[in-house]
């Protein structure tokens, strides 16, 4: 368990995420089974244990350690599993692999737990303790996505990522199968119903761009701005993902229950009343819940708009052209008032296309897509058969408020900037950027930051709220966690306005009438 | 004389009405005598000053020739009105001491200053003195501060450099005896290649060479283009514009905070290293149990904790709160 809890130090301190997956490809490199394979589901929160109370730990270090000692250190430390790793006093360090610690999680009774688990701290050296009171608790937080996990799977030089996405909802940890097709074996038979295919995504376009195409190649429609899925039928089983791979199926019972056809489609959900398409605000009601009570369900009524089949009565369509599997998908009957296809525009000329999407008729179209007419069906981000062009993206003119040094490359600089709009005589904060500026502008932003600075916290500094920044938005959702009462959707600096004074950035209720 | 007659609390720091002398006093009086040249423990100013040779090379490097009146190297015991005063190794930096002051009737007090029992290259080690009275700091004084050996501390740093090859590691260090410990350390890792060392660093990194330490090549980190793939520098640099000439650096901190997650993210730290010139708690309780003083004194720190094993262990004990000392300077 060594290896792993060096593992889960560096991955906690790590932020960047190219630097996660190089640590966590060389982990999975060097690490024998079965412990590779328990390592990256406890990462991911794929690993089921019983999960050991903060109630039980304390009990143990109590039997161990002097009282006031004890809160004299937990007051300074602030976490109880690391206070616990720290303050045991043992003088072992042996190094037990990560399995036999899985195991006895798995399969110690309740009454015979804590002296299992005392037991096995005295053989253990602090940073392992640490390890393993974090696996045992199930508070891993180190910013690792089972997407990642994937990618660094894919790292190992074997089958590539897309590939890995449509087994990976069939396996159990510790995946043995799995490392040994890596390793050049075979590819483990998918016995899970439903599994998840990669989808296929577009590149960014404008029109400049798109007239070295020809537009009757193609074929154009709306980008409706609620969450890309996949959803399945597969013989009555019923699933929908993210287009990462997440399974969220039990948020949305509603829209489980109607996918009555058999097959594998590619749409958008979201929120609809009847025709009506309802704002990504709304369905970012539905998101995150573990459970959805009546009352969400009756008010904010989940639903699929579908742009593609993939799998349809029993047939792969992928390596079909678009124009084939549309044709079936026009026809397509998906037994539920929920779930239709979405529509294909008319248009001639790639400046008939721009009007429309200069006025789309519903304020949930982010813009439009653009799909040559012959392209089959293919993971990932292949450039060139589809584009997505989005509409123009919301602007306010903020102030810039506070300003946090940036990691990896950016290191020294002042790189994540908070800003902020007029309330009465107050500036409140609306937001955070960390990106939309070139590598110039970036020195400019820093200096200025430096030469500005009014306040230091650790690695934040408060600037004078001199400076005007243009930040470019794609949308905007209520927010109680915010202050302001609003959140932006990817919020970037569109333009450094040095030129304006901060008494003429925008307002709050500018922003407040911008929600959609 | 009873002990607190011998030695006692003032705003200046510890006094001694017999000898007529401060140990580390925080603000300038008439004699001090001097434990260590970390600057919360060695100030400029006074009327003279008693210290190791090392110790007063050092202050004179930071604050110039004419940081004192008047300048005496301590060799042997020295009478001072009516105590006899001695210095003996800390082990904590280059010319630190333990100041042990025995009055011809009465208990013998050792005042360690900063100590640190863990073997560094860059200075003696701890000579524990037996006394009637041990005058010990507890910047480390909970359970929790169990410091792993350097030398594993060190193979973190190795393996990150063998990960990263194409990132340089910028380790942040306390310009004395912090940064020249992680040097040494480095160098008895196995690391032979050119360190680069901030400015900052320079001119006490010359000092310890001249002493004998062996610190190997080192390289000044002021140019464009540093080419080393390890380098020193003090904590305040990583938040000047002097870390921008490094491509995305993989940044460090050497010391016995890094042992508590919190304080190391405080930092923005992408490789903690608890390396410490500090005790930590099982040398602290240790040094006392092997002294066995009939009484401890406690300057500063984490002084609670201390004071409960102590009571726990059955040595009368009583925090002293003096205060302008650090934690551990950063
Ligand atoms: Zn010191
Ligand atoms: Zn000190």
């Amino acid at each position: 368990m060594k290896p792993f809890a060096t593992l889960l130090e560096r991955l906690a301190f790590t932020p960047a995420r190219n630097a996660k997956l190089r640590l966590l490809r060389h982990y999975l490199d060097s690490t024998p089974d079965p412990d590779r394979g328990y390592a990256l589901a406890a990462l991911t929160g794929d690993l089921k244990l019983r999960s050991v109370t903060p109630s039980l730990l304390r009990g143990l270090v109590a039997e161990r350690v002097d009282a006031q000692l004890f809160t004299l250190s937990y007051d300074f430390v602030g976490d109880l599993a690391e206070t616990i790793a720290l303050i045991w006093d043992s003088e072992a360090d042996e190094d037990i692999p990560l399995h036999q610690a899985v195991d006895l999680l798995q399969s110690t009774g309740k009454s015979g737990l804590p002296a299992a688990i005392t037991a096995l701290l005295d053989r253990l050296g602090a940073s392992q303790r640490l390890a393993f009171l974090k696996l045992a608790t199930g508070n891993m937080r180190v910013g690792l996505s089972a997407r990642m996990a994937r990618m660094a799977l894919a790292d190992m030089g074997g089958p590539p990522v897309a590939e890995i996405e449509e087994i990976w909802h069939g396996l159990t940890p510790p995946y043995q199968p799995l490392f040994d097709w890596i390793a050049g074996g075979a590819r483990p038979e998918n016995a899970a119903k439903a599994p998840f295919r990669p989808v296929m995504l577009s590149t960014p376009t404008d029109l400049d761009q798109l007239r070295a195409l020809d537009p009757t190649e193609h074929i154009a429609e709306w980008k409706w701005d609620g969450i890309r899925v996949l959803a399945i039928n597969d013989g009555g089983i019923r699933r929908l993902y993210s287009r990462t791979g997440e399974d969220i199926s039990t948020a949305f019972p509603d829209l489980i229950e109607a996918l009555n056809f058999d097959g594998t489609v590619d749409g958008e959900l979201l929120v609809r009343r009847g025709a009506e398409i309802a704002s990504f605000n709304d369905l970012q009601q539905r998101l995150n819940r573990k459970t959805v009570s009546r009352a969400m369900l009756a008010s904010h009524p989940a639903g699929l708009r579908v742009y593609d089949l993939m799998i349809w009565q029993g047939r792969d369509l992928r390596d079909l052209p678009l124009s084939a599997r549309r044709a079936l998908l026009d026809a397509a009957d998906f037994g539920s008032d929920r779930i239709d296809a979405s529509p294909v525009l008319d248009f001639t000329t790639w400046d008939d296309l721009a009007a429309l999407r200069a006025s789309p008729p519903n304020p949930v179209i982010e813009g439009v897509m653009i799909k040559r007419r012959d392209s089959a069906y293919v993971a990932g981000r292949p450039r060139g058969p589809w584009f997505k062009w989005k509409r123009d993206p919301m602007v306010v003119d903020a102030v810039l408020l506070y300003a946090q040094r940036g990691h990896g490359k950016r290191s020294g600089f002042y790189s994540d900037f908070t800003f902020g709009l007029w309330d009465g005589a107050d500036l409140v904060t609306v937001g955070k950027a960390y990106f939309g500026f070139t590598d110039e502008e970036l020195r400019q932003l820093d200096r200025f930051v430096r030469q500005n600075t009014t306040d230091r916290f650790g690695p934040v500094r408060a600037v004078k709220p001199e400076l005007v920044l243009e930040v470019a938005f794609e949308g905007l959702n209520a927010s109680s966690r915010h202050k302001s009462g609003v959140a932006m959707r990817f919020p970037r600096i569109s333009r450094i306005r040095w030129d304006k004074p901060a008494a003429e950035a925008d307002r709050l209720e500018t922003l407040k009438a911008m929600i959609g | 004389m009873r002990a607190d007659q011998i030695l006692h609390p003032t705003p200046q720091g510890l006094y001694c009405p017999p000898g007529d002398f401060h140990i580390d006093p925080t603000r300038p009086v008439a004699r001090a005598l001097i434990t260590h040249g970390h600057a919360d423990h060695a100030r400029a100013g006074h009327g003279s000053v008693l210290a190791t040779q090392q110790t007063l090379d050092i202050m004179a490097i930071r604050y110039g020739e004419d940081f004192a009146g008047q300048v005496q190297p301590a060799d042997g015991p020295i009478r001072i009105g009516d105590v006899t005063v001695s210095f003996h190794p800390a082990g904590h930096i280059l010319g630190s001491a333990q100041i042990a002051v025995t009055p011809d009737h009465g208990p013998k007090i050792v005042v360690s200053g900063d100590y640190s029992r863990t073997p560094s290259p860059t200075c003696a080690p701890f000579e524990p003195v037996p006394c009637d009275v041990f005058v010990t700091e507890a910047t480390f004084g909970l359970p929790v501060f169990k410091h792993p050996d350097p030398a594993v501390e060190m193979a973190r740093l190795l393996a990150s450099m063998t990960e990263f090859p194409e990132r340089p590691h910028l380790i942040g260090a306390y310009s004395l005896g912090k940064a020249q410990r992680v040097i040494a350390l480095a160098r008895a890792a196995g690391i032979d290649a050119p360190i680069a060392i901030h400015g900052a660093m320079q001119r006490l990194c010359d000092y310890h060479i001249e002493q004998g330490i062996d610190l190997g090549p080192l390289i000044p980190a002021t140019a464009d283009q540093v080419p080393a793939q390890l380098v020193i520098a003090p904590q305040s640099a990583f938040s000047t514009a002097w870390v921008q000439r490094f491509r995305d650096p993989v940044i460090g901190f050497a010391s016995g905070w890094m042992a508590v997650r919190a304080r190391a993210r405080q930092n923005g730290v992408e490789l903690p290293l608890v390396i410490s010139d500090h005790v930590d708690w099982p040398q602290v309780t240790q040094t006392i149990r092997d002294l066995f003083p009939a009484e401890v004194w406690i300057t500063h720190g984490t002084e609670d904790g201390l004071l409960r094993w102590c009571e726990l262990n059955g040595f009368p004990a009583r925090p002293l709160r003096l205060v302008g000392y650090e934690d551990e300077p950063e």
